[in-house]
């Protein structure tokens, strides 16, 4: 079934929209990422226009991860706490992240660096989150003990605050100005930045991987919310006919996802990340490196 | 005054020999949710005051869309990645095009009738500036129509005119599903030889309807209610979802 999409202006198949929705929901579940980054290249290659889809991506994140965070509610698999002072730091990031584009884009090269960014963090991300849970997986196979977390330099921080959810006791400003590289890296790549946040809350703020899906999500939900109000009041480019067909396979994806995420092993849904991130890390290298068959691309005039 | 020269116009200019009377299968296409393009039927008879001349006489049919600035951009290697270097700014390329002909445009029409009506594609795209911004400009505006001639934007329909007894004249344009809405700016020539003997302009105009045009106006004139409401629209259907699971699971 064709569906004429009002702001897009161009028309597509809703079965195909839905489907989609679907899967970036399900992921989203899984492993609390917004799936922004998967989604937008997605819609490009359907023909939405870049400036809707970007726009739009934003608005179907904001429903399927408030679908999943109710999920994580009901297990009590969100730290609240937690996820606040990541906020403060993220919009706090956001705004630096916005003021450092537009820098940017009076430079030229935008693009490039967008993408530039994708690959190494995607890379180095990925990577790392690999050998890790691999190491764990395998340490577990062979009946050893994970090791306890280390009391390092974090600790000695001032302001120190109780976040029981996840069990910690550390100062406010690690997660703080985790919050705020978040945020700058989301403006400058254009998504809600999950896929960076998650594995920051692991890695650098010690956090278990169950609380951290369910935080992730509830941070999201917040920036892709402000994003979305930012797109639709200055560029008009929201289409909430696109957005409805997404976000009814995102909202049922996402729930399906946390059923799964429950399910699993931290190690086994850490791995799987890994393994995603790389995949999208490789097929954007490859975009670079391979000659693309169409030398020439149009946009709009006056865009970046 | 005004009488004499109104007089003295007519009488000095030549009345046309060979005129077009036309009629199109609809003027008006509206863009529903559901949308899937539309054909268009155009046809038209001539209207003459004389016999009919020994050089055969040919239609040219040019439907256009509305005109925006577009921006063309080209890839090159560089220390091994591929990155957009130059680019360049047409000034005018018509969204929507399609020339439909009785036989191949170059025998229909001549090269100073194309340049003075812009008739063929690559006329019809302004690129005042172009030449400017990069050496090789003409590449840029080609790159523009074989990309739109790829979504079946751009239309090339030569001998697709059916012309009967010289006189009764129909084509049918394809509309794609992904129109951009406006006024489209339909031409009629006959021609003579490459020469332009008779032109007749008139429109079609595109415009969303029902939901498809109120969300679209929203968005423009309210867009802090619209984006409230697609907001609202989100978080509803997240709600939605999670109490359904829930009592899925528990039924």
């Amino acid at each position: 079934m064709q569906i004429y999409l009002p702001i897009a202006e161009v028309s597509v198949n809703a079965f195909l929209l839905l489907g989609l929705g679907g899967i970036v929901g399900i992921l989203s579940g899984m492993f609390g990422v917004g799936g922004g980054f998967l989604m937008t290249p997605l819609l490009f290659f359907i023909g939405i226009p870049p400036a809707v889809a970007v726009a739009t991506e934003a608005n179907q994140i904001v429903a399927s991860s408030f679908s999943g965070v109710l999920a994580h509610f009901r297990r009590k698999t969100v730290d609240l706490r937690m996820g606040t002072v990541l906020l403060v730091g993220g919009l706090v990031g956001a705004g630096l992240g916005v003021f450092i584009f537009n820098y940017l884009k009076a430079q030229g090269q935008v693009d490039l660096l967008v993408k530039l960014c994708y690959v190494v963090f995607l890379g180095i991300i990925g990577g790392m989150m690999f050998i890790e849970s691999l190491n764990a997986i395998r340490n577990t196979r062979k009946g050893k003990a994970p090791k306890r977390k280390k009391h390092g330099w974090v600790h000695g921080l001032p302001f120190k605050m109780r976040f029981r959810t996840s069990g910690l006791y550390i100062s406010v400003i690690p997660p703080l100005l985790v919050g705020v590289a978040v945020g700058i890296l989301a403006a400058i790549m254009g998504v809600g930045g999950g896929f960076i946040m998650v594995p920051a809350m692991i890695y650098l703020l010690g956090m278990p991987t169950k609380v951290v899906v369910g935080t992730s999500l509830f941070q999201i939900i917040f920036v892709t919310a402000f994003t979305t109000m930012l797109h639709a009041t200055t560029n008009f480019t929201v289409d909430i006919a696109l957005a409805v067909l997404l976000l009814v396979g995102g909202v049922i994806g996402a729930q399906i996802g946390t059923t799964i995420g429950t399910k699993m092993k931290a190690e086994q849904l850490r791995i799987l990340l890994a393994i995603m991130v790389l995949v999208v890390c490789g097929k954007l290298a490859l975009d670079l490196l391979i000659m693309p068959s169409e030398l020439y691309s149009l946009g709009a005039s006056g865009g970046h | 005054m005004l009488r004499i020269f109104l007089a003295f116009v007519f009488l000095v200019l030549p009345v046309h020999a060979e005129e077009v009377v036309l009629g199109l299968s609809s003027d008006k296409v509206a863009i529903t949710a559901t949308f899937e393009g539309s054909d268009i039927l155009i046809f038209g008879a001539v209207k003459r005051e004389a016999p009919i001349a020994e050089a055969p006489l040919d239609v040219i049919i040019t439907v256009a869309g509305p005109s925006l600035p577009v921006t063309v951009r080209r890839k090159d290697r560089r220390l091994g990645i591929w990155v957009n270097t130059e680019m360049v700014e047409l000034d005018a390329a018509p969204s929507f095009y399609a020339v439909a002909t009785t036989g191949p445009l170059d025998k229909v029409l001549s090269n100073t009738e194309d340049l003075r009506h812009r008739v063929s594609i690559g006329r019809a795209i302004r690129s005042v500036g172009a030449a400017t911004m990069a050496e090789d400009a003409q590449r840029f505006s080609d790159a523009l129509i074989r990309i739109r001639r790829d979504k079946n934007a751009y239309q090339m329909r030569e001998g697709d005119v059916a012309f009967d007894e010289q006189t009764l004249f129909r084509t049918s344009i394809s509309l794609p599903a992904n129109l951009t809405e406006g006024i489209y700016q339909t031409r009629i020539f006959l021609t003579r030889e490459g020469r332009v003997v008779s032109q007749l302009n008139t429109s079609i105009d595109v415009r969303k309807v029902g939901l498809e045009r109120w969300l679209f106006s929203l968005s423009r004139e309210q867009p802090i209610l619209y984006g409230l409401m697609s907001l609202a629209i989100a978080i509803a259907a997240g709600w939605m979802a999670s109490a359904a699971f829930q009592a899925l699971r528990r039924g």
